[in-house]
Formats: structure tokens, sequence, C-alpha cells
């Protein structure tokens, strides 16, 4: 029985290995937990699940697999009961409707639903989730679990937007649950790779190997050595495209930052819109007022800097490649001259892009930047931020 | 060693899914690693398990420059070679120069004790790993004196994080994991009870409203938590303002006293008589 539970956590992406499973066997054998279904909920999840962000699917399958087995029909003494089978009613996807949606089901009244309940599981075969149409679950036909409609019929568990009575029908840690794939933790340790470590600063490292031989030489006599402490001296500018098409990607750039700022003592960071053109800003909320030429760029940071631009590239390829085409303002030069020159300028470069890899063909624009960035476009994940790093020290693509 | 069972002490509310937790994780000898809002009292609760077992708390505070080594013990190296060149007799034995370190210090207790790791996320990244094994066998090597330290008894080690990174996956697999829920109402007021006994009933209701209106205020920045509720109490009462004074009616019109116990950022004091200023627009 606890295997089927297992299963079912792995199936809901929860990483449980065989290490938790035999933790959990170990526990119940040892009596820590009272005989009640709570108790074992709880010390499941103590045993199970090691993140907060996994307590919200945790929830949903322990109601799914131990709460959810019998589906009751509402009692009608027309209808008797009628089971319907659990997998059915598994929570697969969540699903929205608009207002307007919500309205036009409204508007079917409970007798209408029901006969029309019956009729359908009658005609349904198979299990379903997340349609409009047959009986599953977290979709947005009237009837199952889950789903949001407003008269729909409740087939077993408890409604998202009830009052729920069980302790893992409560979900009290939805807002928790996110699926981030690049967590900054896998971004620190991937950005770790470009660490190059030099001395500076004051010194107040013993430096043993020194100390032992100035002490030698000193006939025995201490003499104490020290060197500077070791810093990661790497040096990267970080130039972020933000607005329009690079909404979407906001959060993980966010994340990219923040990991950068943690690892890297010498971080510069700008922001661009679509193209850099001549003219870029540290401030977002001061974007209009305070902006650095880039010509100020290329004087101050000398070629031992590293570029990484991040951009989705995806714009107009007039953007790239015209005069005055900029969406924002009137360029003198075109995008493509002033991308020519901070390539130039810094021969160690990389452009990081938040596309799919595979959706950079269809695009111009992208293809544009491509070129102009010598192929030294990678996608922003962990296996192209590794394919980045290395190219930011090999200098090749 | 289940015949002593925490169930919480007359200072601490623990919820039945915490004592569980500690339970769980003191039968099998397992570290718990406790995560939650800051102000939930996940650092107080390795003292007060301590205080209800009975047990030696030993605390290893992490900063950022913490390394795991430093838990285990320090070969003081410099001591060692000035007193060579004093001559000073003791320098034959390295043993001398070793200094324990806080894991070492719970593994050779003679009893049980508690071990509190408080804030394992600020250190570097790597830190957790460099404890693996030490958590899992609760023995480590000693180089210097080729010794083994073995755990007398298995320390019940209570390890907080508070999100600030992401701790790896071999770590998280040795350990249990609880993350501490924000009290509801009736659990809160069970707080306030062992925190101020005599607190009069009107005064609590009205400042729970207040509470739990600032907390679910969209766009805070830091919702405030018991810790500062309990704080703001204390200050209530020695200020001894009245019930009347927190009554909000329907909207919030004036911003509650010593509202700074409660919001301990500027922008969210801003955005607090924002909120109360539309309110009195409204009202007119």
């Amino acid at each position: 029985m606890l295997t089927g539970f297992i299963e079912a956590l792995r199936a809901n992406g929860l990483p449980i290995g065989l290490g938790e499973y035999l933790t959990l066997l170990d526990g119940l054998r040892a009596r820590v937990t009272g005989p009640s279904v709570e108790d074992f909920y709880f010390y499941a999840r103590l045993a199970l699940i090691k993140d907060e962000r996994h307590y919200d699917r945790y929830d949903r399958v322990f109601a799914d697999y131990f709460g959810g087995i019998e589906a009751v029909f509402p009692p009608d003494p027309e209808h008797p009961r009628l089971a319907i089978p659990a997998e059915w009613l598994r929570r697969l996807s969540e699903l929205h409707l608009s207002d307007e949606e919500r309205a036009q089901i409204e508007e079917l009244g409970w007798d209408e639903l029901m006969r029309r309940l019956i009729e359908r599981l009658a005609e349904q075969r198979g299990e379903h989730h997340g349609g409009d149409h047959w009986i599953g679950t977290g979709g947005s036909s009237p009837y199952g679990h889950s789903g949001v409609n407003p008269a729909g019929v409740r087939l077993g568990g408890e409604g998202r937007e009830g009052r729920a009575v069980k302790v893992w029908d409560r979900r009290e840690y939805r807002n928790l649950d996110d699926t981030v794939e690049l967590g900054t933790r896998n971004l620190k340790v991937a950005l770790r790779k470009l660490r190059q470590f030099a001395r500076s600063g004051a010194a107040d490292t013993l430096d043993l190997d020194d100390t032992i031989e100035s002490t030698a030489r000193n006939a025995g006599w201490l003499d104490l050595k020290l060197v500077p402490e070791r810093h990661n001296a790497v040096k990267v500018l970080l130039l972020l495209d933000v607005g329009g098409s690079m909404d979407w990607h906001v959060r993980i750039c966010e994340e990219l930052f923040s990991a950068a700022r943690a690892e890297f003592k010498h971080l510069k960071h700008y922001y661009f819109h679509n193209c850099v053109y001549e003219s870029v800003w540290i401030d977002n909320r001061r974007r209009r007022t305070e902006r650095v030429p880039t010509a100020e760029l290329l004087n101050t940071y000398g070629p031992d800097w590293r570029l990484v631009i991040v951009g989705d590239a995806t714009m107009s390829p007039y953007e790239i490649t015209q005069v005055n085409a900029s969406v924002e303002h009137v360029n003198e030069e075109p995008g493509a001259v002033w991308l020519q020159r901070l390539f130039a300028a810094w021969p160690r470069a990389v452009w990081l892009n938040p596309q799919p890899e595979t959706a950079w063909e269809q695009t111009m624009s992208l293809r544009l930047i491509q070129r102009l960035a010598r192929q030294r476009m990678y996608p922003l994940t962990l296996a192209g931020i590794d394919r980045a790093i290395r190219s930011l020290r090999s200098g090749e693509a | 060693m289940s015949e002593n069972r925490f169930t919480g002490t007359e200072r601490y509310v623990a919820p039945p899914e915490l004592t569980l937790a500690v339970n769980a994780a003191a039968t099998l000898g397992r570290p718990l690693l406790v995560k939650g809002e800051p102000g939930t009292g996940k650092t107080r609760l390795a003292a007060e398990v301590a205080a209800a077992l009975g047990a030696p708390l030993i605390e290893w505070h992490i900063k950022s420059t913490t390394k795991a080594r430093q838990g285990l013990y320090e070969y003081d190296a410099v001591a060692r070679l000035r007193d060579s060149q004093l001559g000073d007799p003791r320098v034959g034995d390295i043993g001398h120069y070793i200094v324990r370190g806080k894991l070492w210090e719970a593994f050779a207790c003679p009893v049980r004790p508690v071990l509190l790791i408080d804030e394992i996320d600020k250190a570097d990244i790597e830190f957790p790993n460099d404890l693996l094994l030490e958590l899992d066998r609760m023995e480590f090597h000693v180089y210097e004196t080729r010794e083994t330290v073995r755990a007398v008894h298995r320390p019940i080690i209570v390890i907080t994080s508070n999100n600030e990174k992401e701790l790896p996956d071999a770590f998280l697999r040795r350990c249990f994991f609880h993350y501490i829920r924000f009290p509801d109402r009736d659990t809160m007021i069970a707080i306030v009870a062992v925190h101020f006994p005599d607190l009069k009933k009107d005064l609590l209701a009205e400042a729970l409203n207040v509470f739990f209106e600032i907390r679910e205020m969209p766009g805070l920045k830091k919702r405030p938590s018991t810790s500062e509720l309990l704080d703001w109490l204390k200050l209530l009462l020695a200020e001894d303002i009245p019930p009347e004074a927190l009554r909000a009616g329907e909207e919030r019109r004036s911003i509650p006293p010593l509202h700074g116990a409660l919001l301990k950022n500027e922008q969210d004091v801003h955005l607090f008589e924002k909120l109360i200023f539309l309110h009195k627009r409204q009202g007119r």
C-alpha cells in the first residue's frame, strides 16, 4: 500500500528516493506516530518532503490516495450511489475560467446539472482531466472536482473554494508551490565555474609555505609571512534587456541577477530595451532621466571584463539594422553598429537568451544577433549557462 | 529513548505536528530541519526542547564566514609554534592544540544533548555538504591525532533555515523537514496566554484584530509575526493603552498606537498610512 503511495508521489514530480522511503518505514516500525491518519499524514510529510514548495502537491496526492478513493454521489433518493473511479479524479491541472464563462455556467441550474451529469456518465468511457466537457478533475466541466465551476457538482474530495475538513484538503501551502527550473542555487553553482582567484588587498592570511621557509632560513626563529586573501577577480559587465517581450522572462532574469550578484565581486549591470543603442541605464525607475552613454561603458571597462548580455533578441529586424528604427527613440546609428562595438571591445562576451533554443531559427532578428555575437548565444538554462561560461573562459564559441 | 516525549513547554505552544516532528527526529536520531516565516519560533524550539527533556543545549550560530570544520575542531598551529619557541613541554602532545568545536562538544556529551545549528543558510552554499557524513554517522576523524570521535548519544539536532539559500539535496535527504505554519487565531491566543497570562480578553481580541488585519494587507514587505505581536502587546501593556484605542470599526481610520513594533519597514509604514488616508477620504 505504501509503495503505491510513494509511486503516486513520484508520479507527481516529488523527488522521493529509496532513502526517504526506508526512513518512513523505520519510523513506522519505531512507532513514532499514533494510529490516526492525521499523525501518519504529518509523519510521512516530515520524512518524505524536504521543501515547503512541495507541501501542496503532497497534500493533493495524499487526499487523492487516501481520501479520494471513495467518490460518493450526492444523497438523492432518485439516484442510487454511483461510484466513480478515483483515477478519474486525480487532479492534474488547474484551470481558470473567465468571468463570462462563470456567468454562463451559473445560468445552468442545479436540476439541469444533475440531469446532464447522469447523461454524461452514461456516455463517458474513459478517464479525463482538464477539458470542459467530460467528467474528470481540474477542468471547467461542471462535473468532477477541483475545477472552477460555481455551480459544479462535487464528486469526492473537497472543493478548492469551499471550506474543507481534512488537513490535507486545507491546502495551506498552495502559495509556496512553484516549479522553478532554475533555482538560485543551481545558477550560483553554474556561475561559480567562472571564478578566477587572485590575491589582492591587505596581507592578512598566513602564507604557510613561505613562513616555513623563512623560519628555516632564520635559524628556527619564527618569521611569519602573510599574503592577501584570495578573491574572485573575475569582472563581469551584465547588460539586461527589460520590458516588452522580455516581461515573460523577468523572473528567470531576476534569479540570474541575484545569483550573479552574490558570486562576483566586480559586477556592473545596465539595462537596455530590445537592442543596445547609444545609451543604457542603471535604474529602471529613472530610465528616462538618468542614462549612461554606451560609449562611456566602452571607455570605462577594460578588455579584461567579461560581457554578458541577457535578452530574447526578439524584435523587428529593422531595430537592429536601420537608423531611426528603435521603438523608443530616434537612434542615429543602427543597433548593429553598437553591438559590433561591444563585441569588439570585449572579446570575451556571450549572449544569454531565455527563449528556447529550438525557436531561434524562426526569428529573423535572433539570427541577426546570433551572427553579430559570432555564434556565442546560449539559452538561459543550466546547460546553456555552462556552455556560456566555458566560452567566456576560452574566448571561443 | 522515547520515554521522554516532547509536548511543548509552559512557555512554548507547540502544535501537534511540531511535537510529532521533534519526537520522530529524536527517536530515529535524525537532524530536524525547521523552516518558517521569521519570528515563528524556529530558534526558540531547540531551547524549549532542551528544557522540556532536561537535556543540555549546545548552540552553534552560523555566519557567512563559518566553515564546517569549525564545528568539528580547529588545530591551533600558531599556539603550538609559539609554545615550541618558548620551550613549553606541552608542545610534544598535539592534542593540546586541538580546539573542540560545537559538534564535537555535542558528540562527547555524556547525556543526550540538543544541538542547535542556527541559520544554516547563512553559510557558504557548500557548508551543508561538508557535514553530510558527520550528521549521518554522527562521527568524524581527527587527522592530527588520528582518532575517531563518535557520538556517545546521537544528539537531537535542530537546524533552522530562513531560505536565503537553497540547501543541497544530499543534505536534505538526511534530515527530517518541517515547515512551521503561521499560527491561526486560536493557536495565537494560546501563545499569547502563555506569555501574558493576565491580559484582558477585550484588549487581546482588539489587538489580534489589528494584527491579523495588518498581516492580510497586500503588498507588505515584511509581515509581522508572532514575536512582533508579543513585543507589541508588551508595549501596549506598558503604556496602558485601553482596548478602545485599538478599535477600528469597519474601516480603519487611524494608525494603531505603537505600530513601530509591528511594522519594521519604512515602506510598509508608508503603505499603511496611504491605505488609511484612502479610507478616510472614502468615508467622507
